[in-house]
């Protein structure tokens, strides 16, 4: 399931900071997100691999630097599948609460 | 590359084939469904596009010029306020990009020459994730998402 690879990615600090990272900057080389990481190179190449796989960050070639982006799609996924739909929930059971206090006026 | 202008790139793996990717993007009366809006042009490169809202006030909200048309693979428009689409400078650049990946097609849409900070920029970062993810939801399972949607909207107030 591509949701599990999602959560499974920000379940981890790093990985929440590189997103937090490329969210303040897009477009950032490995160089640049390591200078704000305090860890191995090697590391935080993992991280992103992971990052990749999950389609969270996704690269571009530019001449002989790679940049990362952001790929905000799948959170936005999970909004609507675990946010958004109890939000509606909720919604509708204010409306349901209403309509109980209020009387439904098409029935008077 | 100067230094104002700022680059989005969105990624989504969708279940359907490049075809019909192509089709969502490209007839209005699909793009409709899961967008609001339906993108109108001929499609033709050098020609105007337009993004029309799909209701009976039929507004456009975007218009731009087809760049590069090479079906079903890759499309590039330009990308303005259609208050502004006579300066070609001030217009963007939206990529569509599609590739096989397993049985899937990997739709890649990079937005680029945008001004950064801008109400566009803003706007369109904003957009995107909600447009792919209701037409992966639309393509896939025959249920778009409300683009429109706004968390705090009580539509059961009324």
């Amino acid at each position: 399931m591509d949701d599990d690879k999602t959560f499974k990615a920000l379940g981890d600090p790093t990985r929440r900071k590189i997103l937090d990272l490329l969210c303040e900057k897009n477009g950032q080389t490995l160089g640049q997100l390591c200078a704000h990481m305090d860890m191995k190179r090697q590391s935080v190449t993992q991280h992103i691999g992971l990052l990749e796989d999950a389609n969270l960050v996704s690269t571009v070639k530019r001449g002989r630097e790679k940049l990362h982006f952001l790929n905000p799609v799948p959170l936005q996924t999970i909004y609507e599948r675990w946010i958004r739909k109890f939000e509606q929930q909720r919604l509708s059971l204010l409306h349901e609460l209403k309509t109980e206090l209020e009387g439904d006026q098409d029935e008077q | 590359m100067s230094s104002e202008k700022t680059t989005f790139v969105y990624v989504t793996y969708i279940r359907a084939t490049q075809q019909k990717i192509f089709d969502a993007i490209t007839r209005p009366e699909i793009a409709a469904r899961y967008w609001g809006h339906g993108n109108v042009s001929d499609w033709k490169v050098g020609s105007k596009w337009e993004h029309v809202r799909d209701n009976e006030e039929k507004k456009v909200n975007i218009a731009g010029d087809v760049i590069e048309i090479d079906p079903p693979k890759r499309l590039v428009i330009s990308w303005s306020d259609p208050a502004e689409y006579d300066n070609r400078e001030a217009h963007s650049r939206v990529t569509f990009d599609l590739v096989p990946y397993e049985d899937m097609v990997r739709l890649t849409v990079t937005h680029d020459e945008l001004e950064a900070g801008s109400g566009m920029a803003n706007g369109i970062s904003r957009g995107w994730p909600l447009v792919l993810s209701s037409l992966k939801s639309y393509l896939e399972t025959d249920e778009p998402m409300d683009v429109f949607a706004n968390p705090c909207a009580t539509e059961t107030a009324a």
